[in-house]
């Protein structure tokens, strides 16, 4: 059944593969962190219209697949636009645009979080909008919601196997390739799906630690506070 | 040049009722799989705890596309072989199933102690607490959440075109190669379909909230 001799052959075939995976998460994930802040950011513009856009087009991306947002990146921009980007460009920006519109979420409530009187205290000492923002929200808004963060990181860390529909060769796209190759499916299989366990319980592991730290330590400054 | 609209509609309805069939079944099995597990998850006895902790983590950490791949294609080799609707379902209700466990115990233990000791006060056996006190204010906690995970569902069934099954998302990529210049088109309205069947979902688990908040 389980074949050590095939299965140790076929490790150096996933280490480049591993790695596109990775690659694919974190330049995914910084992309979902960015379009996060953008939608959220929007999410509350005082122009209705811009209000009403962000908002539109968040529940749009929420509500489709992203293996169709991928394809539709891949195969229909290109013919739409001038523009032609590789499966690992489009990748990313389908995993960011999709992950964002939920990363916007997060920082919605990390934004409702800070107290009224921190926007009307830099309303005060008249500071521009940006100013405001990059200086006195943000900082404020963003360290609580660091451990939700990072539970998108593992989410879209299990999603880069959708990538293999535009071609990106990553772990799973591999381990199919390579049991095409030699028709024994099962060792290949098995060992991405555990590849894909461990790494995600060992983060998911970090993850909890990291929140449990957090909390604490925002407990003891509240108490600290009284 | 106008696009053959006409001539997509009827692969595109084979491949929607494909795609709302996996959603269904799988919806059943993650709605089954969500409650045994979630109240498992708050059992009194240590194993099954054990037990329903185990298959939340383990199928959490899991991906999805991989654990479909897993199922389909490794799975016949320990001599369990599936068609392709059970591979998909079942990988998907076993993804979504643990998901919903986590909504199910966090709203069942955010039920009030008071509830339970009133319960108890009142002699009602274990099940009927459960049946009568506990689930019925639970309920109206689970289904926001409930309504986002099966937008979650109706998302992830795309994934079947994987193992070609011909669902929505699988209609539309053979469409493609028939009509390739229309192929923006073709994705335009794939992802059409899907909004407009993830708004039914909203649309039915708002209803349905408002249904059961009516006695508060």
């Amino acid at each position: 059944m389980w074949d050590s001799e095939y299965a140790a052959q076929l490790l150096p075939a996933f280490l480049p593969a591993f790695a596109v995976t990775i690659g694919a998460t974190i330049t995914g994930f910084m992309l979902a962190v960015l379009f996060g802040l953008l939608f959220a950011i929007a999410g509350r513009s005082a122009a209705a219209p811009v209000r009403w856009a962000s908002r539109s087009v968040v529940e749009f991306i929420r509500s489709t697949p992203l293996l169709v947002q991928a394809f539709f990146l891949y195969y229909s921009v290109p013919m739409l636009t001038p523009v032609a980007m590789p499966a690992f460009a489009t990748g990313v920006l389908a995993l960011g645009l999709h992950y964002g519109t939920y990363m916007s979420e997060v920082f919605r409530s990390g934004i409702d979080a800070v107290p009224r009187g921190q926007w009307e205290a830099s309303t005060a000492l008249h500071l521009s909008k940006r100013k405001t923002w990059i200086s006195v929200i943000l900082p404020q808004a963003i360290p609580p919601v660091i451990p939700v963060m990072g539970n998108y990181l593992i989410v879209i860390f299990k999603e880069t196997p959708t990538l293999m529909a535009i071609t990106l060769v990553e772990l799973l796209l591999t381990a199919k390739t390579e049991a095409s190759a030699t028709y024994r499916v099962f060792e290949p299989y098995t060992i991405v799906g555990l590849l894909f366990l461990a790494v995600s319980l060992i983060f998911s592991l970090g993850i909890r630690r990291l929140e449990k730290k957090w909390s604490f330590g925002r407990e003891n400054e509240k108490g600290g506070l009284r | 040049m106008n696009a053959p609209w006409l001539d997509w509609l009827p692969m595109l309805l084979d491949g929607t009722l494909i795609t709302i069939q996996v959603a269904l079944l799988s919806a059943v099995v993650s709605i089954v799989l969500s409650a045994l597990a979630g109240l498992g998850s708050l059992s009194r006895y240590a194993v099954v705890r054990l037990i329903s902790r185990a298959y939340v983590e383990l199928f959490r950490a899991c991906s999805l596309l991989v654990l479909l791949f897993w199922v389909y294609f490794a799975l016949p080799f320990l001599q369990i072989e599936l068609s392709k609707l059970m591979a998909g379902v079942l990988a998907i209700g076993l993804n979504i199933g643990a998901y919903g466990a986590e909504i199910v115990r966090s709203s069942v233990s955010a039920v009030s102690g008071g509830q339970r000791e009133a319960g108890i006060a009142l002699n009602l056996s274990g099940t009927q607490r459960m049946l009568r006190v506990i689930l019925p204010q639970a309920a109206v906690r689970m289904v926001p959440p409930f309504g986002n995970l099966m937008i979650e569902l109706l998302k992830s069934t795309s994934l079947v075109y994987f193992i070609t099954l011909s669902d929505l998302t699988y209609e539309a990529m053979v469409l493609r190669n028939n009509y390739y210049v229309w192929t923006p088109y073709i994705f335009g309205l794939l992802l059409l379909i899907y909004f407009l069947i993830s708004s039914c979902i909203s649309l039915v688990s708002r209803l349905l909230e408002r249904r059961l908040a009516v006695w508060r």
